[in-house]
């Protein structure tokens, strides 16, 4: 079935999409993260334009992250005051990255700065990810219990002025910590199309030091308005929101999710990260052959001004 | 078939009138891109009227150039920087047509020369792309020939040596094909006839390729009202997902 999409402006086979969407819904729902690292390239493999396809996965992240976030609620997981420091440098993020955006499109970059990007982060979080899930698995071979997670903050964060308590999150420190984590993963949703959740969750256990409870809930929370307002600053700014994308991957993302959770369920959740981190390194490893391999096409066109 | 015999009667009706001229009509007037929209068909078809009605014995050749909106284009060569592939120097066109598509009764080289077709714009390679001022002559042909490359790649730009059919000497016709991919905007489709390497006789008849419906409703809102597209946006998503949350929470 072939659907004409009204921004992107071109032809695509909506089942096609869903599946896309749903498949990248079946990992998030397994692995608790957004989904929206994988959304991107496969749009941009697929050939939607880049900025569409940045654009609409912010959208569509919205939407996926929102039943996690309510369930999470329910359960008292969130940390409504950490989170409100962290979407509030979320939203100065947004902004700037908005600005970087523009620049590299005029330029003629985007497209090779979002796959670089990519490529940088997954590689480093996917092996940190693989490192981690190994060593655990070893250990627990070995019967050992896994090794103690580090529940302090790193040095620096103490050092920060201004504390303030977060109780939900267990912690006394400066909200300039959450404030630059919100801003730099603010950043990268809006050039990557990202929630930004398997940056944000690794550095608020290594980076801030949050009690484990609070931490998806609040990041989940987190994604939900800062991918809402990269997809207003999308829609006004580059008007390169297509909403029929969005809401045909959302349709075959939530779908995905649930089958997902409950895969998850009967695996143990060493081998989930290993498993993640195996989809996140071979995602980096294509991308980098993309950006390697010699192109059939030696040129490149930009439309308009 | 009613079409063509309007077109041949108006042919009659007209006929005897001083030197030769083209009687051109379309199938459409303007063309509709709605959610189903996989491409399209322009059928560009008319009468040849000659000087007291007598058809030669050799028919004419006719060229049929459709082209659509143009617009500036920047082409960049893609360079290997530290092993990683990037977009490199570049070169903007001034005025490249969205779409561009030749049909003829024979290839182009051999119904007239190079200056006759550079001069009526007959042929992909006879496009004027006005190369922004101050690049290199031979630079400028190279990415010349990327754009053009890149653009018979997407179906864009094409150009047909048999698809002009000529009937009896007297009616022409052509279907020109267009992808999925075309841009909205207008369109005109020129006809040329030519005798012995000389254009005797052009005409152009303009078409509209546009959004309609759903689509066109979305893309004005985002282009016009594009707040409160944003926000409808972010309504929609967030709606899609307390809906999921509410489904998986009591399953009917």
């Amino acid at each position: 079935m072939d659907i004409y999409l009204p921004i992107a402006e071109m032809s695509v086979n909506a089942l096609l999409i869903i599946l896309m969407g749903g498949a990248v819904g079946f990992l998030s729902g397994m692995f608790g993260v957004g989904g929206g690292f994988l959304t991107t390239p496969l749009l941009i493999f697929y050939g939607i334009p880049p900025a569409v396809a940045v654009a609409s996965s912010a959208t569509q992240i919205t939407g996926s992250s929102v039943s996690g976030a309510l369930a999470y609620w329910e359960r008292g997981q969130v940390d409504l005051r950490m989170g409100a420091v962290l979407v509030a440098g979320g939203l100065v993020g947004a902004g700037l990255g908005q600005i970087v955006f523009s620049v590299l499109q005029d330029l003629g970059q985007i497209d090779v700065v979002i796959s670089l990007i990519y490529v940088l982060f997954l590689s480093v979080i996917g092996g940190l990810m693989l490192r981690d899930a190994l060593a655990a698995l070893k250990a627990a071979r070995a019967g050992q219990a896994p090794p103690a997670r580090r529940s302090r903050h790193l040095p620096w964060v103490a050092a920060l002025p201004w504390k303030m308590r977060f109780p939900g999150s267990g912690l006394y420190i400066s909200p300039l910590a959450p404030l630059l984590l919100g801003a730099a993963v603010g950043i990268l949703t809006v050039i990557m199309g990202i929630g930004g959740g398997f940056i944000m969750v690794p550095a608020m256990v290594y980076i801030l030091g949050m009690r484990a409870q609070a931490v998806v809930g609040t990041s989940l929370f987190q994604i939900i308005f800062v991918t809402a307002a990269t997809t207003m600053l999308h829609a006004t700014a580059s008007k390169s929101v297509d909403i029929v994308l969005a809401l045909l991957l959302l349709l075959g993302g939530v779908t995905g999710a649930q089958l997902g959770v409950r895969a998850a369920q009967k695996l143990s959740p060493d081998r989930l990260r290993l498993g993640l981190a195996i989809v996140v390194l071979a995602v980096a490893g294509v991308l980098l052959i993309g950006l390697t391999l010699t192109p059939a096409e030696p040129f490149a066109l930009f439309e308009g001004a | 078939m009613a079409r063509i015999a309007l077109a041949l009667g108006l042919w009659l009706a007209l006929a005897g009138a001083a030197p030769i001229r083209l009687i051109t009509q379309l199938s459409q007037a303007r063309i509709e891109i709605n959610t189903t929209f996989r491409g399209s068909e322009m059928l560009v078809f008319g009468a040849i009227q000659y000087p007291q009605g007598s058809v030669p014995d050799s028919p004419p050749d006719i060229a049929v150039v459709v082209r659509g909106p143009s617009a500036p284009v920047t082409v960049r060569q893609k360079a290997r920087i530290a092993g990683i592939w990037v977009n490199a120097t570049g070169v903007r066109f001034e005025s490249v047509p969205g779409f561009y598509a030749v049909s003829a009764t024979r290839p182009i080289t051999q119904i007239a020369d190079e200056r006759t077709t550079a001069i009526y714009e007959i042929g992909i390679r006879n496009l004027q792309l006005s190369p922004a001022s101050g690049a290199d002559d031979g630079i400028s042909r190279t990415f010349e020939t990327g754009l053009i490359a890149a653009r018979q790649k997407a179906g864009l730009f094409t150009e047909r040596s048999d698809g002009v059919q000529i009937t009896r000497g007297v009616l022409y016709a052509a279907r020109i094909a267009l992808p999925a991919a075309v841009p909205v905007g207008d369109y005109t489709a020129e006809i040329h006839l030519v005798r012995k390497g000389r254009v005797l006789a052009s005409t152009s008849a303009p078409f509209v390729i546009d959004k309609s419906g759903f689509e066109r409703w979305v893309y004005v809102m985002a282009q016009e009202n594009s707040l409160a597209y944003g926000l409808a946006a972010v309504m929609a998503a967030l709606a899609a997902g307390a809906l999921a949350a509410l489904v998986t929470r009591r399953r009917w």
